[in-house]
């Protein structure tokens, strides 16, 4: 059986407690980082573990640290995205809950290596219970000497501010959640310049999500050939999978990366409830959903990407023969309608649009041209916005669109939705 | 405003190079003790935090959860994002609303309960959810609405 690491306090009560965490061997990897490492051995060392970001693009943690610039007289920042958002995910809030230190663990780990005095801690504002815990993790560590000036009395110094979102998806988008901090709205700016280099403030900033922070203590600790030794080369280490929808265990699964979508599904999560999946979204609504007989893929990026969707935060959700999908389908869209920030003509107009006309096929009034409008659609928002919320839409429609072509044509036919 | 509160957001703004960064911590506190955050409320945050009252008011009415508008003192929440649609949420929608006596986006004339949707809560592995307040209550049926109702209208008469 697979070891849980990130997981392994599931089950401890009390465990969101420092006591508890320190028992379990917390804070040794930042005691040991601050003894042993400098700054760019520890970006080194991420760099060899392999670690790609658990946020949603997957890109390469220590990578991404490096980009910050040397030579800066600006002060420099870290961001922990904990505005987890994606329809099908609940893992950051899993851990928040659960191990909040690990996360403060992490987040100190990661801004000793970028030279950070300052973290931001943005918390989904819908998020209750993990903010509570997570403020008073922070308070205990603050009366630990665990964070403030001179960290377990070594020269480095840093304060974290948890700072509450609002009920706005977008701001887990990158330079959004920095508008949002800067007191704006969350309306996603141009890249470049990477927040990297002109993030918050104009300033050096890295935003981080809590997952890829909370691997950090324990790649220190257990070292980079071990990370590596799980999952694929090119996506290596233990991952958080969010099963839910028509499963008959849906929960929370801590396994290799690069493990097979058969397995987790139909081993972890006990198979579908009726007798097939139909349908598989691996890595929350952004991600295209891949048909029932496909799911002998691996669970990374790499192999999600090479079968045409996505790993993203890896929240799964199975949907059985009994689901409809143009009813997904409409209803994804009208999620991301709702979410659109509104900057963007082809997103704000054409998610709307294509909602509606979703709906209408959904409810069997609608027609043959319809399909071509929605591929009309797919092709106008996408590529044609700001961020990437307009290119989810436009990529998960078209795949439901492409895999299931004769569902949404049943409708059009029969007049009526053939599964309600 | 009060004193207290004023004293509140001015220790929030010390978190941040900017005062404006403290807006939507400030509109946050201020929520608790208003019934909504009307113009007059809006302009008070943006005096304290000696800013625009633009730039106070655009980020009000950009995050859905400050509320502009009056809410009951129990705002139910349901999520019918993809994972709680699976789950049957649009059935309790429509529970909801008959229990109620009120339509998606309404309140009760007591003004006890505002009935809204809401996207994904982070819970799908307990669909169907419904967030009420900041409380989340998972796994639901009709059964344990009309139980949850009872239990909320009791907590009010107390």
């Amino acid at each position: 059986m697979f070891e849980k690491v990130l997981l392994r306090s599931l089950d401890v009560p009390e465990s969101q407690d420092l006591s508890a965490y320190e028992a379990a061997g917390g804070f040794k990897s930042l005691a040991s980082v601050l003894a042993n490492h400098s700054p760019d051995e520890l970006i080194e060392l991420v760099k060899a573990s392999g670690l790609r970001g658990r946020g949603g693009a997957g890109f390469p943690t220590g990578l991404k640290w490096s980009f910050v610039p040397k030579d800066t007289e600006k002060p420099v920042y870290l961001c922990c995205n904990a505005d987890e958002a994606e329809p099908g995910t609940f893992k950051d809030r899993a851990l928040m809950e659960n191990d909040p230190h690990m996360v403060i663990e992490g987040i100190l780990i990661a801004a000793y290596a970028i030279g950070a005095a300052t973290s931001y801690f943005y918390i989904r504002g819908e998020y209750g219970v993990s903010t509570e815990r997570v403020e008073a993790a922070l308070a205990q560590a603050y009366a630990k000497g665990l964070l403030g000036q001179n960290i377990l009395g070594s020269e480095f110094s840093h304060d974290i501010y948890v700072h509450r979102g609002a009920g706005a998806y977008i701001c887990g988008e990158e330079t959004a959640l920095l508008e949002s901090i800067e007191g704006r709205r969350a309306q996603p700016k141009l890249k470049p310049p990477f927040p990297a280099v002109a993030g918050i403030y104009g300033c050096p900033t890295v935003i981080n999500n809590v997952e890829t922070l909370s691997c950090l203590p324990h790649i220190v600790e257990r070292g980079t050939d071990w990370f590596r030794s799980i999952g694929p080369e090119s996506s290596p280490g233990p991952k958080l999978f969010c099963v839910s929808g028509q499963v008959k265990k849906p929960g929370l699964y801590e396994l290799p990366m690069g493990i097979s979508m058969r397995e987790l599904l139909e081993d972890h999560a006990g198979g579908p409830l009726s007798d097939n999946f139909k349908a598989v979204i691996p890595g929350g609504v952004s991600a295209p959903m891949i048909p029932g007989s496909d799911i002998d893929v691996g669970m990374d990026f790499d192999s999600l990407a090479g079968a045409g969707s996505m790993l993203g935060s890896a929240g799964v959700i199975a949907l059985d023969d009994t689901a409809c999908v143009v009813r997904v389908a409409a209803r994804i869209m009208e999620f991301f309608n709702h979410e659109s920030c509104g900057k963007c003509t082809p997103c704000r107009e054409g998610n709307d649009w294509a909602a509606k006309v979703l709906r209408r096929l959904e409810a069997g009034s609608g027609q043959r041209e319809d399909l071509d409008q929605l591929a009309f659609l797919c092709a106008g928002i996408f590529g044609n916005s700001f961020c990437a919320l307009g290119d989810a839409a436009a990529w998960s429609l078209g795949a439901a669109l492409k895999h299931f072509r004769y569902e949404f044509e049943q409708h059009i036919d029969d007049g009526e939705c053939p599964f309600h | 405003m009060q004193v207290e509160m004023k004293d509140q957001i001015n220790a929030v703004v010390g978190r941040y190079q900017t005062r404006r960064s403290a807006i939507m911590p400030a509109l946050a506190l201020v929520q608790e003790s208003v019934d909504r955050l009307h113009g007059d409320v809006l302009k008070e945050v943006a005096d304290v935090l000696e800013v625009p009252e633009i730039w106070v008011y655009e980020v009000a009415t950009f995050y859905g959860m400050f509320n502009t508008e009056q809410v009951g003192k129990f705002h139910l929440q349901l999520c019918t994002n993809v994972s709680c649609m699976l789950a049957q949420a649009e059935r309790l929608l429509q529970h909801l609303e008959s229990q109620l006596h009120i339509s998606k986006g309404g309140t009760t004339p007591d003004g006890l309960f505002t009935l809204s949707t809401v996207e994904c809560l982070g819970s799908c592995d307990t669909a169907p959810v419904l967030m009420v307040n900041q409380d989340y209550h998972e796994n639901l049926n009709e059964h344990r609405i009309d139980e949850l109702l009872v239990q909320l209208k009791r907590q009010a008469a107390t």
